[in-house]
Parts: C-alpha cells; sequence; structure tokens
C-alpha cells in the first residue's frame, strides 16, 4: 500500500518516445497517411468548370453565397439535409468499422494520429530514434541540443502552418486566396483561422500526443459500446505469451518480456495489460512482436488482431475462427444495412432534386380579397430558385379550376426571369369570377406549374385557394 | 485477457477490501483550469458583470451592449444614406421598380405600415368595417402612386392639414320620410346588382338622380375626385346588406384617417405609398 500523503492527485505527463518499427502494418499506415495528408492537402486545389459566373473550385464552402460545391454536386441552404445525412453516415460508418475492427479509425485515419504520426517522424529524422530522444531528454541544455530541438520545433512549426493554411483554401478560391494570403490582403478571419489551426496542430501534434485522444477525445469514452467479444482488435495471446521471462525454462510461454511491444506504443501502454481505453488498435506493437517472434523462431501473432471470443478454442489448441465469421454478425449487418439506406437515400434524393426549385407561401393574411366585381382573389407568395449557371426565364401558370387566372405582381406577362443562381420572390394572384365554383366554394386544390422556358423543364407546386365560403 | 490485477497505485483508501484506484488527472488539466478561473476574473473586470444595485459594474473596456446596436443601427443608416436620399426626393410614378430604392421602400414601407397603419387597416392590409381593404381594385380617393402618396401625406377629413381629403354625406333621415328612405335603399341594392324590391324601383330611381346623383354619379359610379363611393361594385367599406345600406342612408357615415405627413419623415411616405401599391390594389 502506498503512501497518500505524498502522491498528487495531478500528474505530469510522462514522455513517451515510441520507437521506430517496421512491418506490414507499419507500411499500411504509411500508406493511409500519404493518403490522407495528399487529399487534405490537394483538394482544394483541384478545379471543376462550372461554366460563367460559378467557382470553378471542385470543393467549396462558399459561406457567404451560402452554397456548398463537391464536385457536381452544389447544395443549397434549403438542401442542407444532404450535409446531415452525410454526417450521419459517418457516424453509422463510425459504429460499423468499431464494431467489426475496433479503433481503426483511431489507429489509421484520425487527423490526431495522422499529424502526430508526421511529427514523430520529423522528431526521428531530426534527433534519433528512442535511445537518443531519451538521451537527448536527459542531456543538459547545450549547443547541440538547442540545435536539434530548434530544428525540430522549426520543421514542426512549418508543418502545423500548412495544415492551418490549408484549411482556409476550402472556404475561398484557392489560388486567388493564396496570392492574397502571400500579398497581406487576405480577410483577418482568413489569418485568425490560419493563426489558431497553426497552433493547435503545433500543440496537439508536438506536445500533447496521446494526451488528446486518452483525455480531451470523446470516442474513447463511447466505443466501448460499440465493441463485443467478436470485435477483432489488437489483443496479446495471454494464454500462449504467459508466464513470460527473460529466462528460457520449460514451462514459460512464448513471450520474452523484451519490451518491444510497449517501446513502439505511441500510446504508451502495455498491451499485455488486456484491452484498455487508450489503446487505438494501431497494430505497431504487433508489427514490433512479430519481428522478435522470428527472432526468436517462433510463430508469429503473440500479439495479434483477435477477437476475444476466440479465447477458449485458443487455449484448447484450435485454430481461431476465420475473420470474416467475426465480422460478419448481426451487429455489424445492422450498421452497413443503416449506411447504405441512408447513402441509397441520399443518392436518390440527389437524382429527384431539380434543377429550379419552387415553393409556394399561400398568403394567409387576409385569407382571399373581394373585387370590385366580386371575384375573388388570393395572392401567393412563389419562390423560384433557378440553380442554372445563367438568367433562366420560367413561365408561371395555375392549373386547376378552369375559372383561375393567374396574374402576376409587377408584370403583365407570365413570365418572369430569375438571375443565375439566384432566388426570387415572385407574388402571384389567383382570381376567380364572382359566382365560379372556386370563388364560391371554401377551398380548392390547385396546382402551380413552373416552366423552365430554356430547357421545357417543369415543375409544380400544390396550394389551395380559399373561396368566399370559407370562415 | 490477463486475469491479474492491475499494476495501478491506489490512493490508500480502503473499504471492506475495496481500494480506491489512484489515476490522477493530467497536470495540464489542473493548469488550464486555472487558466479558465484566471480568464474569468480577468473578464468580469475587463467587461460589465458584476451586479450593482442598480445596473452592473462597467468594465474597464466601456464595452456596453447598448452602444454597440447604436453603432450598428448608425452604420445601417450611413449604409442607405444614399438609397433613402434617392427614395425621398424620388418620383414614385417614374421610380423604377429594378431601382434599389423601389425595393428598399417596399420592405421599409412594409415596416412603416405595421407601426403606424395596421391598427386600423388590420396587418395584412384587409382593411376591417369602417376601415378601407388597401388589397382591393377599389380606391375612394384613387388607387395610383401619386394619389395614394397624397392620401397618406394629407390624411381624410382631420382638422390638421387644410389639404386633407374632404367629403360628407347628409345623414339622409333629416331630408326624406322613412318610405322615400326605403326606396332609395332598393335603388342602391338595385345598382350593386342585389336583389331588391321592383315595386319601389321607380319611386327610388328618382329621388337617387335628385339627392345622390350629385356625388356617387348617375349610374352610381362614384367619384374619386370627391371621395364617393362606387355603389355598383361588391365592395362596402360598411356593409351592403338591406339593413347596413339603410343605417348608411340614414344617418351617414365616414371615417378619419390621420395627416402622415405631419408625422412620418418623407421618405417614410414614400415608402409606405410604394408598399401599398405594390400589394395588389394599385391603379
Ligand atoms: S497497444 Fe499496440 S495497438 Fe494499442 S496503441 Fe499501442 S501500439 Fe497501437
Ligand atoms: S514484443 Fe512480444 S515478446 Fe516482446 S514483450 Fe511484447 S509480447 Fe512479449
Amino acid at each position: 500500500m502506498s503512501d497518500a500523503s505524498n502522491q498528487s492527485l495531478y500528474a505530469p505527463r510522462e514522455p513517451i518516445y515510441p520507437k521506430t518499427v517496421s512491418g506490414p502494418f507499419r507500411t499500411l499506415k504509411w500508406r493511409i497517411m500519404i493518403a490522407t495528408l495528399a487529399v487534405y492537402y490537394i483538394t482544394p486545389w483541384i478545379r471543376w468548370d462550372r461554366g460563367p459566373q460559378l467557382p470553378d473550385q471542385a470543393v467549396l464552402v462558399d459561406l457567404a453565397g451560402r452554397r456548398f460545391y463537391w464536385f457536381w454536386i452544389e447544395i443549397w441552404p434549403h438542401e442542407f439535409y444532404f450535409v446531415a445525412g452525410l454526417l450521419i453516415m459517418a457516424g453509422v460508418g463510425l459504429f460499423l468499422f468499431t464494431s467489426a475492427l475496433g479503433r481503426v479509425w483511431c489507429g489509421y485515419a484520425c487527423p490526431q494520429t495522422v499529424w502526430t504520426d508526421l511529427f514523430l517522424l520529423v522528431e526521428r529524422r531530426v534527433e534519433g530514434d528512442r535511445n537518443a530522444q531519451i538521451k537527448l531528454a536527459r542531456a543538459p541544455w547545450s549547443l547541440r541540443k538547442a540545435r536539434l530541438r530548434g530544428t525540430k520545433w522549426g520543421i514542426w512549426l512549418l508543418i502545423a502552418l500548412c495544415t492551418g493554411g490549408a484549411w482556409v483554401f476550402y472556404f475561398a478560391d484557392a489560388p486567388t486566396l493564396a496570392r492574397e494570403l502571400v500579398t497581406l490582403n487576405a480577410a483577418p478571419v482568413a489569418y485568425s483561422t490560419i493563426g489558431i489551426l497553426t497552433a493547435t496542430t503545433f500543440i496537439f501534434g508536438g506536445f500533447m500526443r496521446e494526451q488528446v485522444c486518452i483525455y480531451m477525445c470523446p470516442w474513447p469514452r463511447i466505443q466501448a459500446a460499440m465493441m463485443d467479444d467478436d470485435t477483432l482488435t489488437v489483443a496479446y495471446r495471454d494464454w500462449r505469451g504467459e508466464p513470460r521471462g527473460k529466462k528460457r525454462v520449460e514451462t514459460a510461454g512464448d513471450c520474452i518480456d523484451c519490451m518491444a511491444c510497449v517501446n513502439v506504443c505511441p500510446m504508451g501502454i502495455d498491451i499485455r495489460d488486456g484491452q484498455q481505453m487508450a489503446c487505438i488498435t494501431c497494430a505497431l506493437c504487433i508489427d514490433a512482436c512479430d519481428d522478435i517472434m522470428k527472432k526468436i523462431g517462433k510463430p508469429r501473432g503473440l500479439v495479434d488482431y483477435l477477437a476475444l471470443s476466440d479465447e477458449p478454442r485458443e487455449r484448447e489448441g484450435m485454430a481461431p475462427r476465420p475473420y470474416w465469421k467475426h465480422v460478419l454478425r448481426p451487429r455489424t449487418m445492422i450498421y452497413t444495412a443503416l449506411w447504405s439506406l441512408c447513402g441509397v437515400a441520399l443518392v436518390f434524393a440527389l437524382f429527384i432534386r431539380a434543377e429550379i426549385d419552387v415553393t409556394v407561401a399561400p398568403i394567409r393574411n387576409p385569407q382571399f380579397v373581394t373585387l370590385s366585381d366580386g371575384s375573388i382573389r388570393n395572392a401567393y407568395d412563389i419562390r423560384l430558385r433557378n440553380k442554372h449557371g445563367e438568367d433562366r426565364p420560367f413561365r408561371i401558370r395555375a392549373a386547376g379550376d378552369l375559372a383561375l387566372r393567374a396574374e402576376l405582381e409587377g408584370t403583365p406577362y407570365e413570365t418572369v426571369t430569375v438571375t443565375a443562381n439566384e432566388t426570387r420572390l415572385q407574388r402571384v394572384y389567383l382570381v376567380a369570377p364572382r359566382g365560379s365554383d372556386p370563388a364560391e366554394a371554401d377551398v380548392t386544390d390547385i396546382r402551380f406549374w413552373i416552366e423552365d422556358l430554356a430547357s421545357g423543364e417543369r415543375v409544380h407546386a400544390d396550394s389551395i385557394f380559399n373561396g368566399r365560403a370559407l370562415r | 485477457m490477463s486475469k491479474k490485477k492491475p499494476d495501478v497505485e491506489t490512493t490508500g483508501h480502503e473499504w471492506d477490501g475495496i481500494e480506491e484506484l489512484n489515476n490522477p488527472l493530467p497536470r495540464w488539466w489542473l493548469y488550464t483550469f486555472y487558466l479558465t478561473i484566471i480568464w474569468g476574473i480577468g473578464y468580469t473586470i475587463a467587461f460589465p458583470a458584476w451586479p450593482m444595485i442598480s445596473g452592473a459594474s462597467e468594465g474597464l473596456l466601456g464595452y456596453s451592449t447598448r452602444a454597440e446596436v447604436a453603432a450598428d443601427i448608425a452604420a445601417v443608416d450611413a449604409r442607405n444614406a444614399d438609397v433613402i436620399a434617392t427614395l425621398a426626393s424620388a418620383d414614385l410614378s417614374t421610380l423604377s421598380r429594378d431601382d434599389p430604392a423601389y425595393h428598399f421602400g417596399v420592405a421599409g414601407g412594409a415596416a412603416v405600415f405595421r407601426a403606424n397603419c395596421s391598427q386600423c387597416h388590420g396587418s395584412g392590409a384587409q382593411g376591417a368595417m369602417g376601415y378601407p381593404n388597401l388589397l382591393d381594385d377599389d380606391w375612394l380617393w384613387g388607387g395610383t402612386l401619386s394619389e395614394i402618396e397624397y392620401t397618406v401625406r394629407h390624411g381624410i377629413r382631420n382638422e390638421t392639414d387644410w389639404d386633407a381629403h374632404y367629403s360628407e354625406m347628409p345623414a339622409f333621415a333629416e331630408i326624406l320620410s322613412e318610405e322615400e328612405q326605403a326606396a332609395v335603399v332598393e335603388y342602391v341594392l338595385a345598382l350593386s346588382g342585389q336583389d331588391h324590391d321592383a315595386a319601389v324601383f321607380g319611386t327610388g330611381a328618382a329621388l337617387y338622380a335628385d339627392q345622390c346623383a350629385s356625388c356617387h354619379g348617375d349610374a352610381g359610379l362614384g367619384d374619386k375626385f370627391l371621395g364617393a363611393p362606387n355603389l355598383t361594385d361588391a365592395i362596402w367599406l360598411y356593409g351592403g346588406s338591406r339593413e347596413a345600406v339603410a343605417y348608411t342612408v340614414a344617418n351617414a357615415r365616414f371615417g378619419v384617417m390621420p395627416a402622415w405627413g405631419q408625422r412620418l419623415e418623407e421618405d417614410e411616405i414614400k415608402a409606405v405609398t410604394l408598399y401599398l401599391h405594390q400589394l395588389g390594389g394599385g391603379e
């Protein structure tokens, strides 16, 4: 029992110096890192010709114009459900991957992991591997230490600056903004965004690392609910490894307690203690231990991606069940079904949405107006959105009872022109002559037909006509 | 999986064999907490925060939400100064619908209407008994832009503006006998195409020609110059039923409207005129 009086309730961070490792998982991680970083830095620079008056940037969040462009897809504010749908898909996708493969998102693709890995790479290039780093950390300040630290921090800062810098390009035309940034003409919000993101990248990737994953990120605390005994996750086959020991005796297990798995772990944990919240299933310990097993002539897989439900079988010397049997289980299938359902719905919504979009709001104050000749008039506010890249003439007509006649406020014609990529509010009146059915009834169903005279495309919106008998 | 006890230190507390593990929070967490406290104190010194007996402490930076709103309003006014000036001096009948001043006027006019006019004419401008509906196509004093502007500016039958529209119908109870009044009522009902008593049509027509035609016209079409309503249409300010018409003939009715020229700014009058004109009844 330790003495409570000299223990702090607040622990300083234990520095972690993960050792270099190589192996199939490390290679996979490098590839994913290159791919994700490339996507992040290159995406804003992809051009996409949308015609005149529209931005030619493939991916653009146009906050001022309230539009979101993604290659051939253009999202308007009223279509924000697309974004909501994508977020739901991202969430369910995360559930799916976690229930099948544990925290693979964390281990391979999470920005915190990717940038930390990049920072670690720099650290190793500048200061050397684990042992050299520990030595340097313990050494008193000297010119050499200052030079190494300075170089490391400098490169980190450069990466952080590029990271923050790349982010703002998603929100404005990249080449223009780049020129403005260099000539100090960009909007202050661009500089402050870059500043904040540079600072957070530098601090999170360079100094906080695993602290972000353990203490700041909510996901490790939620993910346990997504996982069960069939989840394939990084684990130690203690039935094979124990009792561990440096001395090779007959009864000993395969683990030689070489600490290779612990030394490579970027989270600073010992996977042999069992599943832990901090483990991001990056599998670097698998690579490290497989290397040791090869050297001592034992089969690989003392630390491995495995499902805990296989433990009893393996203790009896049987082979683990194949991976697909773990992956295909009701839970993952439900997640897959949900995910696909959402995806299909979004794709469907994408295909049925028209290039012109109309909403009709009947004016209810007053519900109708009696004109001097006794006819009944209703007013409607028709909102026309023209998503084409050019001005378009639209013809507005009402269908329903033949007695109804449509008039457009402010123009003697049936046709209005809506400017390219704009929304136009048009007041429309429907008049029913005295004695006609719609004028005398309480409500009559009507339908507005809006035809794009340039393309012949037609859309409709339904509404009602209030007659004299209402009230 | 290892089944051994995790080798985490305990705090030394133990109750009936249950030990409390010591999983200390990171120190930076603590420092972050201290920082937020310091920030919080600094904030309440710099900005208005502490409640006092009347109001709150002012804060060293002298920030005030009221001042900020006032500055915002001033900024908006400054930005709109041009368009307000254009509107105030515009000849509405030649103001183009594409002119920014037109849209500014319609939007601003709606606000002016809600604040000043909706009490009588209704929030949708639909009027009420005795208060004209401004959405329909029947205008007592004319519905062109300049006629509406004149009416807004000078009002109707008020005593504060000599240019106000003025008309007064006599109360025929003092002039005609009850039978005569009833005959006129039947004639007016006939004019507007409603069911009427054909037996007194002739008497009514003669009395109408004598007493009413000078204002309402021979055919009952009314006169916008005099503010005399059209009696042949379906719109009745005080109701078109036999009883309502009879009451109007006997007692005469007319409303009063203030002269808004004395209360509103020039641009506000223009704005509310534009707003009213585009409501659908403008001529
Ligand atoms: S224990 Fe292994 S899998 Fe888990 S974080 Fe450490 S190295 Fe990665
Ligand atoms: S790397 Fe393998 S052998 Fe070495 S300590 Fe870890 S589990 Fe044991």
